[in-house]
């Protein structure tokens, strides 16, 4: 983050000012990505008059930086009258999430035109058979990348997002190397979402521990492994009072039916802009309110842990495994990745673990038992 | 002398945030605070009003600066934002569509 952003951050901390929103403008899609979360029927999106008055009140609640994403954003038949009332009318930074297939040269043009910061398009593999074998869309990959090629030769700024699964594993250097080939920047995320429903079957596609040491060891990605791979200081008392992350503090995030939560990646409802301004939301919600309460000393089980101060736990992922105020797996596994260090989720899973066993089997030593469940 | 004229950038975001108007540049990301006369210039500025008027009406109210002093000043300050893709500069009026200042809109509902 940039000096002044991080100087607008606070101070938008500061004045509880929400600057940085996510509306999804429909979950509908035209693909079917194995790892999605989401439900792709359309159950009532916000009308386009629903979102520009959503609009008007996220500029008047000083949202500066919108990001619209789906679902795929080019299924509505509004977006570009969305688009240029965002930028045009109510003056947001924005950015765009987008498969890109639906984007052609018109497009792309149009999207200058407009002013967007940055267009972050979902690539998977460097391979058409993995690429499309994950968004079960025969040729997508040739119809995304061509997009990245409108958009960049229009001078735009473009962002390869590369989700990372058992699918498409051993890929991430061939998608990065074909980022650099056409000059555009890339993102690997190793998280996956639960479902919408809560269905955490999908999570059996994140790919396992060997890969994410490996990923964690690249310096391409993370430059100075030791560094990256440290164990954080000692939390302070300074740390234990800070901040878990920005979810609700200066991000939140609104679904196609006006809901609104903490984050994407957090179904905490907080309230709905159909019923509600969206500025009551965030200031008064106890939901919201909720979220912002906690500090990091709050964390049930993460304050005893040992990489409480660097460690990159969602609180998202912690509320969707039943505590806000709990730790997030996901992360937990990050955290021993990257240190050889189990997490203090960890390590309370395998004694929970030996309790079940003693109960069950009556062992007649304790160091059987930790060899039987180590 | 001729009249100069000053248009928001269509390509710029801004946001005026706890009395501070933050600048988003179109051309590459980069990020701007604009100070007290940046910003009037920068809400003044419709493609339309010459930049004299401008800051005869708007700029030396505010500072209680001599008027030539000041359109000398507003002028090197409008190139600078326009080196920065922020304004668009130009002896003509400037057609824009007028985009958005970054100043609230007042209450809705």
């Amino acid at each position: 983050m940039s000096g002044l952003l991080q100087e607008m951050t606070e101070k938008a901390l500061k004045l509880n000012i929400p600057i940085s929103v996510q509306i999804d403008l429909t979950y509908r899609c035209n693909e079917r990505c194995v790892h999605c979360y989401l439900d792709h029927d359309d159950h009532g999106e916000m009308t386009t008059a629903e979102i520009k008055h959503l609009l008007d009140e996220m500029a008047e609640a000083g949202v500066f930086i919108l990001t619209l994403s789906g679902g795929e954003i080019f299924l509505r038949k509004d977006f570009f009258e969305i688009l240029e009332y965002a930028r045009l009318q109510r003056g947001f930074c924005v950015k765009l999430k987008t498969n890109a297939i639906l984007i052609g040269e018109r497009e792309a043009a149009r999207i200058r035109d407009l002013g967007v910061e940055s267009i972050q398009i979902s690539i998977y593999s460097h391979r058409p058979e993995v690429h499309d074998a994950i968004t079960l869309v025969p040729g997508s990959l040739k119809r995304s990348l061509d997009a990245v090629r409108f958009l960049k030769s229009q001078g735009l700024r473009v962002i390869m997002a590369n989700v990372l699964m058992v699918q498409n594993m051993r890929d991430y250097p061939g998608v990065r190397a074909l980022a650099e080939e056409i000059g555009v920047d890339t993102t690997l995320d190793p998280t996956i979402t639960p479902m919408m429903d809560g269905d955490r079957g999908v999570l059996s596609l994140g790919v396992g521990q060997d890969t994410l040491r490996q990923v964690f060891r690249d310096t391409a990605l993370v430059g100075d492994v030791e560094e990256f791979c440290a164990i954080a200081d000692p939390a302070d008392e300074n740390s234990l009072s800070s901040l878990p992350c920005s979810a609700g503090h200066t991000n939140c995030y609104v679904s196609p039916y006006g809901d609104v939560f903490p984050c994407v990646q957090f179904p905490l409802p907080t309230g709905n802009v159909r019923n509600q301004r969206f500025i009551d939301i965030w200031r008064h919600s106890d939901q919201m309110n909720e979220v912002r309460s906690i500090r990091l000393k709050d964390l049930t089980t993460c304050t005893s842990c040992a990489h409480v101060g660097g460690c990159s736990r969602c609180p998202g992922l912690a509320y969707q495994e039943g505590n806000m105020r709990g730790p997030s797996s996901q992360d937990c596994e990050k955290s021993f990745v990257k240190t050889g260090v189990p997490s203090a989720n960890m390590l309370a899973k395998k004694r929970g673990g030996a309790n079940l066993v003693q109960i069950r089997s009556l062992p007649t030593s304790p160091n059987t038992m930790q060899g039987a469940t180590a | 002398m001729s009249k100069l004229y000053v248009a928001r950038n269509p390509r710029v975001a801004a946001r005026g945030i706890g009395g501070e108007m933050m600048i988003m540049s179109g051309r590459d990301s980069t990020l701007f605070t604009l100070n007290k006369t940046a910003t009037i210039l920068w809400q003044a500025a419709d493609g339309a009003t010459p930049l004299d008027e401008i800051v005869q009406q708007r700029i030396c109210p505010e500072f209680e600066v001599q008027p030539t002093e000041a359109l000398r000043d507003a002028e090197t300050l409008a190139r600078e934002l326009a080196g920065h893709g922020i304004l668009q500069v130009s002896e003509e009026p400037i057609p824009t569509g007028n985009p958005a200042s970054g100043e609230p809109q007042g209450e809705k509902r």
